[in-house]
């Protein structure tokens, strides 16, 4: 993860994700609604106003591990954030284009029609712990990607994957501690996790959100970052001003998810808390190559939107949406 | 009536007079224990069936430790097969894959020649080409690893229970790939079980409820055949409906916590939102009981709606407690009282559609006669056809009259130019079962 002004060249995706010029629709910068045009389907974005954190967290932290550090100064663009993590309720109808179908009174717009979706899973990819309210489960990041453009397609608006940055700018809420919620407070009441889960995902919402009205950041599912993991990333920013940084794509395996599971313990549900994904999440899926679309094995992978202020040029979000899935042997 | 008795009958006769002309076959059995026991040799293996299946699982044979090499693939499609060619050159190279053009067998009858060259075969091709394909992998005196389910109506699974039992008098290897009794959550909780761990299993409750599986729509200019072969999980003939081709692994579990195999079956069925002509004539749903000689009874469901709370998983209540387990690597035990007595969380466990080929190809290396799958795997399956016979026909039905049925779903000639026996309507949709009227046995 590189300041943007080091790789502005090289790396377009950093152009992709954050132009500089923000100032011009700060007007409308509110929390909304979005409806699923012709549908019951309907989402809250939570608007993020931009910032300076300290990204990472201090060696004396319990449960901190060496790729939380050293703690840096990032400097965050505005952007909106689901209010929640995607539940089966909207990933279902972008899976099943039947579903999509009988759930719309209006027919489907042909660009929608004519959307890659993901194969069918041969398995049942929620695991019998609950569909309708629960957050989708299971998806590769390319999936969670595709789940994006075909928000984008329905409502002409950029979603995209929260940064590494951007997800912990978010979580932490402006608090400096190991969560977002006041020290005084339980984690139980905040976050499912391994101590009060039953082993299985909850509906999301369900308990207490952060102070910028997050529900789940920590707990229930981990949540799928953009960024490639590396466990030095921090080290390139030591004593500087991050500003919106991101780490390209390089490799399929591995890349940043945040925020803990229902299967973790407390103190991988910390604000500062990096995990990489594995090839071992798809562990179980009998295809090769295995599937670009479905961890077979990642029941505790999850996803929540973001929406920049300032959305990036047409092209630049279809190169953001257009990149192809690296064959997983 | 009285006539249907003596057919019956006949039937039982001509299955007696079948396992005896088998019984010859004893004498001229090859057993093939010591053939790679030195372990420099290298095993060749050839492919049946070279979707997406048997790309995985020729995929699995080779990442084995063992020293193995493919020599011969058999398909209907050339397309398939040189996809699933391409697929394993990209990823073992010519070291592992050594399969020259006069080696690529396309057709309905290239298995016979592909499974010449080869000590192991892997049969995946849809499931109702499996008893021809078994008979002759067994004629040949190959080891064999085979997908389930192992046939798709009555006439095939008695086709398949003769040959195991020529493959047990040969001592060939044969695993089916039954997954689950090569996972460990599945292996350590059944055990247990079969300790007396929860008493004896009077009921049992087993789901494949999911969002149903892909679609190849009708291309122009395809032969009848060549679409259902292309279409295939939507024609009994290739597939025998959901119940048979994903439930089994279910059903064979239930089967494999009670030591046994259903007396009889009722139960109820249909297409209720999965109607479209893409969809050939299978059901999207089925609810089935299955009762055993000791009267215990276990339920089960599976349906294919892309909607509503999925399960795909297994529990059994015995008389003195319960256990749940499901693919993902859970297992459990209670008590009678709710106590939590086992909770087997196997994260990280081995991939079991792995296992069964470490497994397989360790006892092959080291000249070992140990799987003999092919009994329950044809009866595992015989259980979910006859579970399809009641929700097609509404009635109770009996494993033997299941066992012995005539009805033989096969084409009468194997071809691209031939027809199957089930056809479209005028406006494309395909005639299907309905309870009360269509005979199923």
């Amino acid at each position: 993860m590189r300041p943007l002004s080091h790789h502005f060249k090289s790396v377009l995706l950093g152009v992709v994700l954050f132009p500089f010029f923000t100032f011009a629709q700060e007007n409308d910068f509110k929390n909304y609604t979005r409806e699923l045009e012709g549908t019951e389907l309907k989402f809250d974005m939570i608007a993020i106003p931009g910032g300076n954190f300290n990204m990472g967290s201090p060696a004396t932290e319990v449960g901190r591990r060496p790729d939380e550090g050293p703690q840096h100064q990032v400097k965050i663009s505005p952007f909106w954030i689901g209010k929640h993590e995607v539940t089966w309720d909207f990933f279902e109808p972008f899976v099943y284009k039947n579903q999509e179908i009988s759930r719309s009174k209006i027919p489907l717009k042909p660009q929608v029609d004519a959307l890659t979706r993901p194969t069918k899973p041969y398995v049942d990819m929620t695991w019998g712990m609950g569909k309708e309210g629960f957050p989708a489960i299971g998806m590769t990041q390319y999936a969670a990607i595709q789940f994006c453009k075909w928000l984008y397609t329905r409502t002409g608006e950029f979603y995209r994957l929260p940064t590494e940055a951007e997800w912990e700018y978010a979580c932490r809420a402006g608090a400096s501690g190991a969560y977002s919620h006041p020290s005084e407070s339980k984690l139980e009441d905040y976050a499912w996790f391994k101590t009060n889960s039953s082993n299985k995902t909850h509906p999301v919402g369900s308990k207490k959100p952060n102070p910028w009205g997050l529900h789940d950041m920590h707990g229930n599912v981990t949540e799928w970052t953009y960024d490639q993991y590396k466990p030095d990333t921090y080290t390139k920013f030591a004593g500087t001003v991050a500003q919106d940084p991101v780490v390209p794509f390089e490799t399929l395996y591995p890349n940043s998810v945040r925020g803990g599971s229902y299967e973790d313990p407390a103190t991988d549900l910390r604000s500062a808390s990096r995990r990489g994904s594995l090839a071992e999440w798809k562990q179980i899926d009998p295809q090769i190559p295995k599937s670009n679309w479905w961890l077979t094995g990642g029941t505790f992978v999850g996803i929540r939107v973001v929406r920049p202020l300032v959305p990036p040029s047409k092209e630049e979000i279809e190169k953001y949406y257009n990149r192809e899935p690296i064959a997983d042997f | 009536m009285k006539n249907k008795i003596s057919e019956t009958k006949q039937r039982r006769d001509f299955l007696k007079t079948s396992a005896i002309l088998t019984g010859g076959a004893l004498l001229c059995g090859i057993p093939l224990a010591g053939a790679y026991a030195g372990g420099s040799d290298t095993i060749k293996i050839a492919l049946i069936g070279c979707g997406g299946r048997g790309t995985g699982a020729a995929f699995q044979a080779l990442s084995t430790k063992f020293n193995l090499k493919l020599v011969a693939m058999a398909d209907a499609f050339p397309d398939k097969l040189e996809k699933c060619y391409q697929t394993l050159f990209t990823k073992f190279g010519a070291e592992k894959i050594s399969v020259p053009n006069d080696k690529k067998f396309v057709g309905f009858d290239g298995y016979i020649a592909a499974m010449q060259d080869a000590d192991v075969v892997m049969l995946c091709t849809p499931p109702g080409f499996r008893p021809a394909h078994f008979a002759e992998a067994v004629k040949q005196n190959k080891q064999i690893f085979m997908e389930k389910p192992v046939a798709t109506d009555s006439p095939g699974i008695r086709s398949v229970l003769a040959t195991a039992e020529e493959a047990k008098r040969k001592k060939l290897n044969v695993v089916v790939g039954l997954q689950r009794h090569y996972q460990k959550n599945y292996r350590e909780i059944i055990d247990r079980v079969h300790q007396g761990g929860i008493g004896d299993v009077i009921a049992g409750q087993v789901y494949w409820n999911s969002g149903g599986v892909w679609v190849n729509p009708r291309e122009p200019n395809q032969t009848e055949m060549e679409y259902q072969m292309r279409n295939w999980y939507y024609f009994n003939w290739l597939c025998g409906d959901h119940i048979v081709e994903q439930h089994v692994h279910n059903i064979d579990v239930a089967n494999w916590v009670k030591n046994k195999y259903p007396v009889s079956a009722y139960g109820a069925g249909g297409r209720f939102l999965r109607t479209g002509k893409d969809y050939g004539e299978i059901f999207d749903s089925h609810s089935v009981e299955f009762v055993y000689d000791d009267g215990s009874v276990i339920s089960s469901q599976c349906r294919h709606y892309t909607g509503g709370g999925n399960r795909v998983d297994e529990s059994f209540q015995g008389t003195k407690g319960k256990i749940f387990l499901d693919s993902n690597n859970i297992g459990k035990i209670w008590d009678h009282k709710g106590k939590v007595l086992v909770n087997y969380e196997g994260k990280g466990d081995p991939n079991p559609y792995q296992t069964e080929h470490d497994e397989l190809f360790a006892a092959i290396t080291a000249g070992q006669y140990k799987f003999s799958d092919a009994e329950n795997g044809a009866k595992s399956t015989m259980t979910a056809i006859l579970g399809r016979y009641a929700s097609y026909s509404g009635n109770v039905v009996t494993w033997d009259e299941a066992l012995n049925s005539e009805i033989s779903l096969m084409p009468d000639r194997l071809a691209l130019d031939a027809l199957p026996k089930v056809l479209p309507n005028f406006d494309g949709t395909y005639p299907y079962a309905i309870p009360g009227v269509t005979k199923v046995v």
